[in-house]
Order: structure tokens, then sequence, then C-alpha cells
């Protein structure tokens, strides 16, 4: 694997830190990170939260599970949150939830597009029935996004599931999925519990989304910039030049 | 007012097998009333239960998820567990009640979304997101009540809304609990503990600014008197439909955005 960690073999595309998805994916210098001091607090008082959460931005170097800001894609302007699954499986609770609401607040005011490279295993536990209400609150941003005639551009990242699947992952005007990743609602697991039985490989993939309607289009990794770049463009984003 | 029941104590209330259902509540709140199927997709799940019917004189669209009371029913409803067409049907009612001005009363009771091949390929996880957006802004008041099992993100897809009541019993939360248990001390075992640790409750849900009603329940629970439920959900939608319905359009809308926007606790 090269550094856009994708195998040359089988194609897989391995999991990102947000910081190499910004990389292979913005102008360089080009991010003006908004609330990144940004951090988690204890709505429901769960035991240990606190320093589990210390833990992992020691680890990560992140605050947490989402980076957002605003940047330019071969010099087209929008705003860009980046979810990393290595922050506690890039789950949603508070924070994310406001990051990502704040950032489709930011693009109305400054009339930009958004582009959102999904990751998530769903809900943050720890933050009970406040992080089940993040999917509203974030819903609800892209709606007034949308309504002002925004673009809004989702990619789907390997894994993509629950409670971020049923909320913003799902709502771009333009949904793209990296190949082979694993995107769904419920949980694989849960849902061989339920009908007692194995699921299909391919069950749940990128793919599988594309077959069923869920998905505009698979781009791979290498692609990804320039995908973006051309999108932006289609929309009316032209770039500036370097004078500018 | 409060009866200081824990969360589990109230499980055990909300799953008692004459716990009144949607099938008990409708007939007896509105008069004239008649459902509306069908998603215009795909199909009519029965896990949602819709349409139209007079609440005090004013034409109102109910959508709810409906618990079985007994296995034929519940094996007819799904357990309340709806497909992606369940809540497609309720974004397609919820959107006619818009049309014609019709205030929606949502019945929450269901353990959630149901989580299967079919519900995965006709995109279980679009369908609620689209209701999340849709509802929104929806021009016209709308008003949720969990009834018992406010289950994850399969409840929300009914819970955007103006005004969130519960009854006194009845529980809403982001998973259930041995889940919970399961996912954090990797031991559904101590569901118990979990349901208290969640915050599930309706005292709970007030306290943290996310419920703006509890609704009493006879002594007991709801079974032992269900005319006096029915009266105290009649008394409820009443009087909150008097406020949300005088309130112009735009002023309702912007409370609704802040209602969830200000759903959060972080540091900065």
């Amino acid at each position: 694997m090269g550094a856009s960690k994708v195998c040359s073999e089988c194609g897989y595309h391995a999991r990102l830190t947000a910081k190499e998805r910004l990389a292979m994916t913005i102008d360089k210098d080009s991010l003006i990170e908004l609330n990144a001091d940004m951090t988690s607090k204890n709505p429901m008082g769960f035991e240990n939260y606190e320093t589990k959460i210390l833990e992992i931005q020691k680890q990560t170097g992140l605050k947490d599970a989402v980076v957002t800001g605003e940047c330019t894609i071969k010099t087209k302007p929008c705003v860009i949150a980046v979810m990393d699954s290595h922050f506690m499986m890039a789950s949603m609770g508070s924070v994310v939830g406001e990051k990502i609401t704040r950032a489709f607040e930011y693009a109305v005011e400054k009339d930009l597009p958004v582009i959102i490279f999904t990751a998530s295993g769903g809900a943050r536990m720890q933050e009970g029935i406040v992080s089940l209400m993040q999917m509203a609150k974030t819903s609800a941003a892209v709606k007034r996004h949308s309504d002002k005639g925004l673009l809004y551009i989702t990619v789907l990242t390997d894994p993509t599931t629950g409670g971020v699947t049923a909320s913003f992952a799902s709502l771009g005007d333009i949904i793209i999925a990296e190949p082979k990743v694993l995107v769904g609602f419920a949980g694989r697991r849960v849902i061989e519990d339920t009908i007692r039985q194995r699921l299909p490989d391919d069950f749940q993939s990128a793919e599988f989304l594309l077959q069923h309607g869920f998905v505009d289009m698979i781009v791979a990794r290498k692609n990804m910039r320039r995908t973006l770049s051309k999108l932006l463009r289609h929309h009316g984003y032209a770039g500036k030049t370097k004078a500018q | 007012m409060a009866s200081g029941l824990t969360a589990w104590e109230k499980r055990e209330i909300i799953r008692h097998k004459n716990r009144p259902t949607v099938k008990d509540y409708i007939p007896a709140i509105f008069k004239d009333f008649y459902e509306l199927h069908g998603d215009r997709f795909c199909g009519d799940d029965h896990a949602i239960y819709g349409g139209i019917g007079s609440f005090k004189g004013i034409p109102v669209t109910v959508i709810a998820q409906v618990k079985g009371r007994n296995l034929e029913e519940n094996k007819d409803t799904n357990f309340a567990m709806p497909h992606p067409e369940g809540y497609r049907k309720a974004l397609r009612l919820a959107q006619q009640a818009e049309k014609f001005h019709r205030p929606v009363i949502f019945l929450i009771d269901t353990p959630g979304a149901f989580c299967g091949i079919a519900a995965e390929q006709r995109g279980q996880g679009e369908a609620i997101a689209r209701n999340l957006l849709m509802l929104s802004t929806l021009k016209t008041p709308i008003i949720s009540i969990v009834l018992g099992e406010g289950g994850s993100g399969g409840a929300l897809a009914l819970g955007v809304c103006d005004e969130l009541a519960m009854l006194e019993n009845a529980l809403y939360s982001v998973v259930a609990p041995r889940s919970f248990a399961n996912i954090l001390w990797k031991d559904p075992s101590r569901e118990k503990e979990a349901a208290q640790a969640m915050k599930m409750t309706a005292e709970d849900l007030i306290a943290l600014g996310i419920a703006e009603e509890m609704i009493p329940e006879p002594a007991g629970g709801a079974h032992n008197n269900v005319e006096l439920m029915i009266e105290y959900i009649s008394d409820y939608i009443e009087k909150t439909l008097g406020k949300l319905c005088t309130q112009p359009i735009e002023k309702l809308l912007e409370s609704r955005y802040h209602k969830f926007r200000k759903i959060g606790e972080f540091a900065e």
C-alpha cells in the first residue's frame, strides 16, 4: 500500500485518519479549521467517559471524531468535514453533532457548498439520548443549507453505519462511496441475529448500495479530488487564480 | 407528581400484556377516523398506522406505531418495527397534512426500526434520514407523544416535532438497555443497571430539555384505567394544539429548529 492506502492487489481502500484524508483531498495549507478545540462533556454522567475521551485524545491527537473547516479543492472553495474512525469509531455525540451543524450554518452564511467524508459506528452510546438527538439536529441544518440552493456532497467511507447513515450521510444532493466500503443502518451481526442466517459477503457494500439506488457513484480514492473538483465546477464554483 | 419508579420498573409497566395501544386510543380520541394506506412506492407497512380524524372538531393527521395486543396482531405489525416503506408512508401522510393545513400527531411506540435484509435493500437509513430532514420544516404543527417504548432512530423518525410529550411510564432511548450493556460493558446481563444509567424516563428527558411534558398515567399504569388515560391524552392534545395552532408558521419552524439545535453538551 502506498500513501493512498489502497491495496494494489485487491483494491481495498484502508481507513484513513482525518489528517491523511485532508492531505490527499484539499489544496495544501488551505484549511481554516472551525471549532478545533471543541471537546466532549458528559451529559449522562457516564462512568469513566471523561477519562476515556482524554485517553483517546492523547492517542489520536484529535479532540473528537470530526474535523471541520473551510478549504479549497483545486482552488474551489467549500466547507469540509472529515470523520475519523480512529476516534471512538467516529461515533456521533454532542461534539460531532454540533460541529457538523455549525459547518452547515457557516456554509449557509458564506454561500458555500459542503462536502462530508462520513465514517461512523453510529451514536455515541455514552451520551445516550443526547447523541440520538444529534441526528435530528444535523438533518435540520442540512435542510436549511439545501433550502438556500446550496450543494451538499457526501462521500461514504468505511464504515458508515447507524445514526450517521440515518441522518446527514444519506442526505447529500450527490452521494459518492469509496469502493467496497461498508455502509448500512443496522449492524451485520444484529441482522444475522434477527433473521438467523448468514448474510452474503457483499451485503451493505458500496456496490450493494449502488445496485439498490442509494448511491450516485463509486469513486476510487485516486480519482476523488478530481471528481469533487469537477462536481463543484458543475455547480458554479469557479476556482480562483493564483493572483487572488 | 412523579411516581419515583426506576426505569426498570417503568419498563415492566409498559410491557404489561394489557397495556393499551394505539388501537385503543385512536378510536376513542379521534372521531370519524379513516385509515390511509401505503407509501406509493413499494407497499403498506402495518407497523405504521395513519389516517385522518377529527379532534374536537379540528381535522388532524394521526401517524402511529402499532404494538400488537397478541401474537397474531404482532405478526401483522412486525412488533411495531417499521420497514422503510413505513417511514415513507408516515412522511407521505405528514406532507399531505401540510398541504391541507392539518396538525400532525405522531404516536410513538416502537422497539426500533426493523433490522433485516429487505430493510437495508430499501434504504432504512435513507428513509429515517429523509423524515428527519423533511419534518424539520413541515409547515404545520407537529406533536409527538411517546406512549410506551421510544426505541432509537426508529422512534425519532416520528419524533421531529414542536412538542414532545411522554406518558409517565414511557421510555425513550438511543438503544435498548440490553444492547447498551453489551456494547459498553460487554455484558448484556447488566441491562437493569444500563436502564438506570441511560436516563430514559420522562423525568430524565424533561430534565435534559428533550421532552416538554409528562402525561400522567392512572395509578399503577395506563392499563389500570384506560378511560382515564384517554382523557389525559386528550387533555394534553387539546391544550397543546391550542397553543401551537395560534402561532405564525415561521415562528413555529424557528422554534422547532432551536428545539433540536440546543441539544448537546460540549466545551470550547
